[in-house]
């Protein structure tokens, strides 16, 4: 594929992997935290963390917006369509997160509830056009990527008059999280997160621009490089931060400058400003109520927000108490860390959200890197 | 006094839909027996229109006996529909029992309402592909539910085949050092009927892979006698799942070399796009086998010299591994694990 394949290439993969070895200082440990789901998928599938030095180490960050969402959120969505009759369309890695009483939204589809999956907020928008009798939610979730099209969709809505739309909004926000992961009081309790810089969000930064991660670099010293969600993209990034670490620098650096420019996409962020609103405070499964991380549909959009139309009540619900996702998404802990990773809390069975999708911190170690635990002789055939 | 001649109007396939009596057992049903599966899967058999098929089985074989169950949506997609899948699915099923399938059966539920003009169409593409196969459809049944109560057609079909004296192909049988060989491109069926899903639809040049495999099971076996000692057909699931299932059952591991698997760019691409991955998409028409080590030169051959075997290509070994890991040596230059499928392969969000 082009304009892929030049960034999935072996040969220089195997070039930066070799700078790395020869800058890394070897006295040293490296910590860095890729704050984004995606870039954990990246280093996952093409096996990346092989590449790096054995003194540098990635921490998953809690960049997997399915990891995020709490249970009570999907209990609402699961709500809307068993107890409400809505048909709830929701993008696909959300079907299986689990929920209470055992529930999912997979499950709850089993048991009648009318449960869509689509590839945007633009499919749920046309699903409401075709089924004006019934009521169409679209359960919104995902980081600053997702949320612009949520916008249009319910700008698109109230401006072609479609009264049987509506967004049960979870969209939150990343630099708050960022934030979050360098100064709450859980980081006190667990230790000092033990990260010297991170890999920037790739698709969150084309809309948002660079500007905002200046504050982590200057307030907490913490170097920051934005890359793109390909392999290689991750090994440059990677060495550029060895960089800054080496030379003591904490700046923000662009990797990804084929789509990342300082002040984002100007457009997109109108449109979620005319949408939405901050919420004061949100909840994020594993990191708790985090201040103003997240966003709320604006009253102007009242109609179209599913939490006021069908007078929805939030409950909290605890996560289980065996379950390490807290430390695993602040980087505290390694998934190997958590007692039930790999018996009781697989891909198959979910306890934690790190668990569910591919791109959360324990799925993907488990799917792709859990031979790095066990010593096994491998026997090439001639 | 003139006797009147003996008279049925015929089937009205243009406009005609299922409706319960086609299910009842009475005229309405031995009409669309006759006029409609009979007369496209016509043979022998079951024109002796007996309850079931007496048939013949060559001495000294062992019987290979496989079912399968098919549902599709899209029912047409390009490259296929729901009937020559069933067809090559079973036929499928038996050859990689190591097996040469002599006969099906099928049975069909039917939903009320089904237009005639489609059924038509599913049960004479079953007919050619059975035909092309050289294997009969020798008995079946039809019944028909409510309409509600299924999804316009599911069929049923079971092959039955035998197995020469000295072969001995099973998900058992690889052993470390083994050659994991693979018949062609993965993930074209998945993506062509993907590409015709109604909440989906891309335009794509993808067609399904859907093909019967035994022709080339067969010129394998011959190749190296003794040689081929797995064979499966990486269907739901994708490779990946394939693999997974013969490494547990035969206690192994397995090592692949991403670089040497087979993906149309236009697959790569679709799957690229849909955040899928091309190893758990489903193929109809593809094989892999484990072989002996000395027997997977002239087995590969074997393959490329068959039409459905073009692109052939030896894809990673099978390892000692009390863990029964799948790992992957990926393009890129590292290594990771190739789990099996959990749940539905669902696209990711970013």
């Amino acid at each position: 594929m082009k304009y892929i394949d030049e960034f999935r290439d072996g040969d220089i993969a195997r070039k930066i992997a070799d700078r790395l070895l020869a800058e890394a200082l070897p006295d040293r440990q490296y910590s860095f935290m890729e704050f984004c789901g995606g870039h954990t998928h990246a280093i996952s599938r093409y096996g990346v963390a092989e590449l790096l030095p054995p003194n540098v180490r990635m921490v998953h960050g809690p960049g997997c917006p399915v990891c995020v969402l709490p249970i009570g959120r999907i209990d609402l969505a699961i709500r809307l369509a068993l107890e409400r009759g809505a048909i709830v369309c929701t993008y696909g890695d959300t079907m299986r997160v689990p929920a209470s009483d055992g529930l999912s939204l997979v499950k709850a589809k089993a048991r009648g509830g009318d449960i869509r999956m689509v590839y945007s907020a633009a499919d749920a928008l046309q699903i409401a056009r075709q089924n004006p009798q019934r009521e169409v939610v679209f359960f919104a979730i995902g980081f600053e990527t997702t949320t612009p099209p949520t916008a249009l969709a319910i700008r698109s809505a109230q401006r072609e008059g479609l009264a049987n739309f509506s967004v049960l909004c979870c969209h939150v926000l990343t630099p708050s999280a960022i934030t979050h992961i360098l100064e709450s009081p859980e980081v006190r309790q667990y230790g000092t997160v033990p990260i010297d810089g991170f890999v920037g969000p790739a698709h969150v930064s084309i809309v948002i621009g660079s500007a905002p991660y200046d504050h982590f670099a200057q307030e907490y010293r913490k170097p920051v490089v934005i890359a793109g969600f390909e392999p290689l993209d991750v090994m440059q990034a990677v060495l550029m931060l060895v960089r800054q670490v080496n030379d003591g620098r904490a700046e923000v650096e662009n990797e990804f400058t084929r789509a990342v420019t300082p002040e984002g996409n100007p457009t997109a962020q109108a449109l979620v400003s005319e949408v939405f609103e901050l919420r004061p405070s949100f909840e994020w499964r594993g990191l708790g109520e985090v201040p103003y991380s997240a966003l709320k549909i604006r009253s102007a959009f009242a109609a179209f927000d599913a939490e006021r139309r069908f007078e929805l009540g939030y409950r909290s619900v605890a996560d289980n108490k065996a379950c390490e996702c807290g430390a695993i998404l602040r980087g505290v802990k390694k998934p190997t860390d958590c007692k039930i990773f790999g018996t009781v809390c697989t891909p198959e069975n979910p306890v934690g959200s790190c668990m569910v999708s591919s791109e959360g911190a324990c799925a993907a170690h488990y799917s792709y890197g859990r031979f790095r635990d066990i010593p096994v002789r491998v026997e090439v055939a001639a | 006094m003139t006797t009147r001649k003996d008279y049925t109007r015929p089937l009205d396939i243009k406009h005609g839909r299922v409706d319960m009596g086609h299910g009842a057992g009475g005229r309405a049903a031995a009409q669309l027996i006759e006029e409609l599966f009979v007369k496209a899967f016509d043979n022998p058999f079951l024109r002796q229109g007996n309850d079931g098929a007496a048939l013949e089985i060559p001495a000294g074989h062992r019987l290979v006996m496989a079912t399968d169950a098919h549902v599709v949506s899209p029912l047409f997609f390009p490259g296929g529909d729901l009937g020559a899948l069933s067809v090559h699915g079973t036929i499928n099923d038996v050859a990689m029992c190591g097996a040469r399938p002599l006969y099906l059966t099928a049975s069909f539920i039917l939903e009320e309402g089904f237009p005639l003009a489609d059924l038509k169409r599913i049960v004479e593409s079953m007919a050619a592909a059975s035909r092309e196969a050289g294997v009969p459809v020798v008995t079946g049944d039809t019944k028909v539910v409510e309409k509600g109560k299924g999804d316009g057609v599911f069929i049923s079909t079971t092959g039955l085949g035998v197995v020469p004296p000295g072969v001995d192909v099973g998900g058992a049988n690889a052993r470390p050092g083994d050659v994991l060989l693979l018949s062609g491109t993965i993930g074209d069926h998945g993506v062509a009927v993907l590409s015709k899903r109604e909440s989906l639809e891309f335009e794509t040049t993808i067609a399904s892979d859907s093909a019967a495999l035994h022709t080339l099971v067969a010129a394998m076996l011959d190749a190296a006698p003794g040689g081929v000692r797995v064979l499966r057909d990486p269907t739901r699931g994708g490779l990946a799942t394939t693999l997974n299932e013969i490494a547990r059952q035969s206690r192994v591991g397995m090592l692949l070399d991403e670089a040497a698997i087979p993906v149309l760019p236009q697959v790569d691409a679709a799957c690229e796009l849909l955040g899928l991955d091309p190893l758990y998409v489903a193929n109809e028409g593809k094989l892999v086998a484990a072989c002996a080590p000395e027997a997977a030169e002239a087995v590969l051959a074997a393959m490329r010299a068959h039409p459905r075997g073009a692109a052939a290509a030896r894809i990673g070994s099978v390892t000692e591994d009390p863990h029964h890991f799948v790992q992957m040596a990926t393009r890129f230059g590292g290594r990771r694990v190739v789990d099996w499928l959990s749940g539905e392969q669902l696209p990711r969000i970013c």
